[in-house]
C-alpha cells in the first residue's frame, strides 16, 4: 500500500511546493511509493465536493497517513485548514520556514492589522480608497503564527525553501517507518570559507559593495563574509541549504551573505539575540546594524516580532 | 430559491482562491466571483527596511516567479540610489530572469494546464493531473520532468539558488560568469530550444488542433492589453522596455515605468483581498459587465503577444506570424493564452541562446558599489503572469519610506472574474452542474496561470 499524503499551503508563496517538484526524477520515483490525495497545486480535490455543493462551513480533506503543511497561519480559514489537517492526518510535517518559524510573512507582525489595511486599501499612488474587504474573505488573525502555535507538529523541515534532499529524506523515512536524518549544525559548520579569528571587526557594513573574492577560485579560497565586514547570519542559522551532497551554503555560492532562511540552529533559538550576542562578543559596534528586528526576518512568529510603537505626532 | 456553488480551492494555480457561482431557482447563473482569499502585506512590512535588502525579501511574494520580483526590485533600488549597472551585470540579470521564464512556462503548460487537455476536461480528478500524465504518457512525462529539472539546475549551478534567488544585487550581479560556465550553459540552452520546438509541435498537434469553437470561446471576453515592448522597435521584451497599454480596438499608448500611476488605478472590492487594477487613463472607470466592460485590460502571455509589433528572434517571430494569421491582433480568445505561452517559451529559449552566444557577458565588471540615499525608483519586468511593477521611495538613509507594487496576476483579477462569469454561463445549463462543467470554469482561470 502506498503511503497516503495530503498537502496544504497556508500563508506562503508556493516556493516549498516548487521545491517538492525540484526533486525531479526523484519525485517520479517517490510517486511509486506515496499517493497524493490532496495537494491544491497539483490535484483537483475540493473542500466542498466535486459539485461545489458541500456545506461551506465544513470543508473536507481526505484522511492520510502524512499531512504536509507549508506556510504560517494568518487568517481564520488557514487556522481551520491547519486544524482539519491535524484531524485527518497521522503525522504532520511543517514544510518550510514559514510553517516552522513564520518566515518572511511574519515580518508583518511589526504592524497591526489596522495599519496594514490602511496602507493597502487606502494608501499608495494607484489605489482608489475603499473600505476593508469583509465579505466571503476570511478574517485576519491578529498576527502571523508558526504552525506549532496552533497545532501539534511532528516533523520540522525548515528552509526557504527546504532543500529537496531533506524533503526526499523525510518522505522516504516516513515510507520506511524510521526517523529521518536531518541536518543539526549551523550554516557556518557547512561553509568552506576561510575564517581567521575574532576581534578584527568593529562594524558591519550594509550590502552596498562586493566582498573581496577571486571568481576563478573556489569558495574555499574566499575569506568569511562576516570577517570581511558583511552581516552574515551563518553562525545563528540552521544548516541544510547546502543539501546532503556536501555543497556549499547556497547564498555563499552566489558570493552573498546568509540571511537566515533556515531559522535558528536550535528550533526554539532566537536568531536576533543569538546574532547580537555573537557580534557583541566579537567587539562589533551594534549601532552599525541597519535593521535589528530584520535579524528575525525568517523567524518573527512565536511572539518574537511585535508591532512597532506608533510614531509620535509632531507637537506632542 | 437560489443557491451558491463554491469551488475551493481553485486548483493547479498558485495561491488561495475561491469561485462562487450564484444560481437562481431555475438554475440560471445570476452572478459569480473569483475571490482572492489571502493577503500578506509586503508593501507594508518592507517599510523602514534598508532598500538594498528588499530584493532578497520580495522574492517571497511568489515561489514560482521569484526571479521576476528579484529583478524588478533590484531595478527599483538602483533607481532610488542612482546606481548604474555595468553592461555585463545587466546581461546576467536579463539572462537569469529569462531562464526563469523558460522553467515557468514548462511548469505551467505541462504540470498545471495540460492535464485538462491530455487527460480530458471531464476525466476523474484523480487522474486529471501530472501524476495521471505520468501514467498515461510516461515518455512525455519523463522528458518534461527532466527538461524542467535541467532548467532549474542551470540556474542553481550558476547562481546558488533557483528558488528565492540572491544573485542580483543593487548595482549589478553578485558574481561574474566564467567563459567555461557560459559555454556549458549555452550547450544546455540549445537543448532547451530544441525542447521548446518539440513542445510547440506537440501542442499544435495534440492540444490546439483539438480546440473546437466552444473551447476557443470558453471564458472569452473583450478587453485591452498591457505588456512591455522595446521603446524603438516595438518588439516583445521580457526584461526591459516601455509599457504599452492597448485598447480593445488595437490602438495603444506607450509610457515609461515612472508614468505607470498615471495610467493604472486599483479598485477595492468588498469580497476579495486582492485589489482590481484598471486602465485609469481611459477615463471610464472599471466595470466588469460582459457586454460593456470598462477599463478592463489583461496582462500575461496573450497580452504581450498582442501588444508587440514583432519578436526579435526568428523562430518565435515565425510563430507570431502564424498566430496572427489565424487569430488577428489583438486576439481575444482566453484559451489562446496557452498558445501565446508556448510562443514565449520559444522566444525565451532563443533569447537565452542569443545572450550566451556573446562572450561579452563574461567581460568587465558585473557590479558597482551603490550609495544608499533618498530617491524614488520604479522597476518593472514582464513576469510570466504579467507586468510586474515595484515602486519604492527611500529616505535619506536609504530605508524604504513607501512601497507600491502591482504584481502580474492582479492585473488579471477583473478579466478572470469576467471569464469565470462567461464560462459559468456557457457550461451550466439550467442548473445541470457537473464536475466537468465546474472544471471548465477553472480551465478559464488556468489560462491566465494565476
Amino acid at each position: 500500500m502506498a503511503l497516503r499524503v495530503a498537502e496544504e499551503w497556508l500563508s506562503s508563496c508556493s516556493g516549498c511546493e516548487i521545491a517538492i517538484l525540484n526533486l525531479g526524477a526523484g519525485l517520479l520515483e517517490l510517486l511509486r511509493r506515496i499517493e497524493l490525495v490532496h495537494i491544491p497545486v497539483l490535484l483537483d480535490h475540493k473542500y466542498f465536493g466535486p459539485l461545489g455543493d458541500g456545506d461551506p462551513d465544513h470543508p473536507d480533506i481526505p484522511e492520510a497517513e502524512v499531512g504536509i503543511i507549508s506556510g504560517g497561519v494568518r487568517d481564520r480559514e488557514q487556522l481551520e485548514t491547519a486544524k482539519l489537517m491535524r484531524q485527518r492526518c497521522g503525522t504532520i510535517v511543517a514544510l518550510g520556514t514559514c510553517a516552522t518559524h513564520g518566515g518572511i510573512p511574519a515580518l508583518i507582525n511589526q504592524s497591526t492589522n489596522a495599519e496594514l489595511f490602511e496602507r493597502y486599501y487606502r494608501g499608495g499612488p494607484t489605489t482608489d480608497p475603499g473600505p476593508d474587504p469583509d465579505q466571503v474573505v476570511p478574517p485576519m488573525l491578529e498576527r502571523t503564527y508558526a504552525l506549532d502555535e496552533h497545532i501539534t507538529v511532528d516533523l520540522y523541515l525548515p528552509g526557504c525553501p527546504p532543500h529537496p534532499d531533506q524533503i526526499a529524506e523525510a518522505l522516504t523515512a516516513l515510507v520506511q517507518g524510521r526517523d529521518p536524518v536531518l541536518p543539526r549544525k549551523s550554516v557556518c559548520d557547512t561553509c568552506p570559507t576561510i575564517r581567521e579569528g575574532k576581534g578584527q571587526l568593529s562594524q558591519v557594513a550594509r550590502l552596498v559593495d562586493s566582498p573581496k573574492f577571486d571568481p576563478d577560485q573556489p569558495l574555499s579560497q574566499m575569506r568569511c563574509l562576516l570577517e570581511q565586514g558583511l552581516l552574515c547570519m551563518g553562525p545563528v542559522t540552521a544548516a541544510g541549504c547546502a543539501g546532503s551532497r556536501e555543497m556549499a551554503p547556497r547564498c555563499l555560492s552566489a558570493r552573498v551573505p546568509c540571511r537566515g532562511c533556515y531559522g535558528p540552529v536550535r528550533r526554539q533559538g532566537n536568531q536576533m539575540l543569538d546574532m547580537l550576542n555573537a557580534l557583541a562578543s566579537n567587539g562589533v559596534e551594534l549601532g552599525s546594524l541597519a535593521d535589528r528586528p530584520g535579524l528575525l526576518r525568517f523567524s518573527g512568529a512565536h511572539g518574537r516580532l511585535r508591532p512597532r510603537p506608533a510614531p509620535r505626532k509632531s507637537g506632542e | 430559491m437560489g443557491r451558491t456553488i463554491n469551488i475551493q480551492p481553485v486548483t493547479r494555480i498558485e495561491g488561495h482562491a475561491r469561485v462562487s457561482i450564484q444560481l437562481d431557482d431555475q438554475g440560471r447563473v445570476t452572478d459569480s466571483q473569483l475571490h482572492v482569499m489571502a493577503m500578506r502585506g509586503f508593501e507594508k512590512f518592507i517599510e523602514g527596511r534598508p532598500a538594498e535588502e528588499v530584493p532578497r525579501i520580495v522574492t517571497r511574494i511568489c515561489g514560482i516567479c521569484p526571479w521576476m520580483h528579484h529583478s524588478a526590485s533590484n531595478k527599483a533600488v538602483d533607481a532610488c540610489f542612482g546606481a548604474e549597472v555595468p553592461p555585463a551585470g545587466t546581461a546576467l540579470r536579463e539572462l537569469t530572469q529569462v531562464m526563469a521564464h523558460i522553467n515557468d512556462k514548462i511548469l505551467h503548460f505541462f504540470f498545471l494546464a495540460a492535464p485538462d487537455f491530455v487527460m480530458g476536461a471531464g476525466a476523474d480528478y484523480q487522474v486529471r493531473n501530472i501524476m495521471g500524465i505520468v501514467q498515461a504518457a510516461p515518455e512525455l512525462a519523463e522528458r518534461v520532468v527532466k527538461m524542467r529539472q535541467a532548467g532549474q539546475m542551470m540556474l542553481e549551478k550558476f547562481t546558488g539558488k533557483a528558488i528565492h534567488p540572491v544573485a542580483m544585487v543593487p548595482g549589478g550581479f553578485a558574481k561574474p560568469m566564467s567563459d567555461a560556465e557560459r559555454r556549458e550553459l549555452l550547450d544546455q540552452a540549445r537543448e532547451q530550444l530544441e525542447f521548446a520546438r518539440f513542445c510547440m509541435d506537440y501542442a499544435k498537434e495534440n492540444v490546439f488542433a483539438q480546440l473546437d469553437q466552444a473551447a476557443l470561446e470558453l471564458g472569452q471576453i473583450t478587453t485591452g492589453f498591457l505588456g512591455t515592448v522595446d521603446s524603438e522597435s516595438g518588439t516583445l521584451e521580457l526584461f526591459d522596455g516601455v509599457l504599452r497599454l492597448m485598447k480593445p480596438d488595437g490602438s495603444y499608448h506607450d509610457f515609461t515605468y515612472r508614468q505607470y500611476a498615471d495610467h493604472l488605478g486599483e479598485q477595492v472590492v468588498p469580497w476579495s483581498y486582492g485589489k482590481f487594477p484598471y486602465a485609469k487613463s481611459w477615463g471610464e472607470g472599471l466595470a466588469m459587465d460582459l457586454d460593456n466592460p470598462k477599463g478592463v485590460y489583461r496582462a500575461n502571455t496573450l497580452a504581450r503577444i498582442n501588444v508587440c509589433d514583432h519578436i526579435a528572434t526568428p523562430l518565435a517571430q515565425a510563430e507570431l506570424e502564424e498566430f496572427r494569421a489565424n487569430f488577428g491582433r489583438p486576439a481575444q480568445s482566453t484559451t489562446l493564452y496557452h498558445w501565446a505561452r508556448l510562443i514565449e517559451l520559444v522566444y525565451a529559449c532563443e533569447r537565452v541562446v542569443e545572450i550566451l552566444e556573446d562572450p561579452a557577458i563574461c567581460k568587465g565588471a558585473v557590479r558597482r558599489p551603490v550609495k544608499p540615499g533618498a530617491g524614488r525608483g520604479v522597476g518593472c519586468v514582464e513576469a510570466p503572469r504579467g507586468t510586474l511593477i515595484h515602486d519604492y521611495t527611500t529616505d535619506d538613509d536609504g530605508l524604504i519610506a513607501e512601497a507600491n507594487m502591482i504584481v502580474g496576476t492582479t492585473h488579471n483579477l477583473a478579466p478572470m472574474n469576467m471569464s469565470v462569469r462567461a464560462a459559468a454561463e456557457a457550461v451550466i445549463n439550467g442548473g445541470q452542474v457537473t464536475a466537468e462543467a465546474l472544471n471548465k470554469v477553472e480551465m478559464a482561470i488556468r489560462c491566465y496561470d494565476p
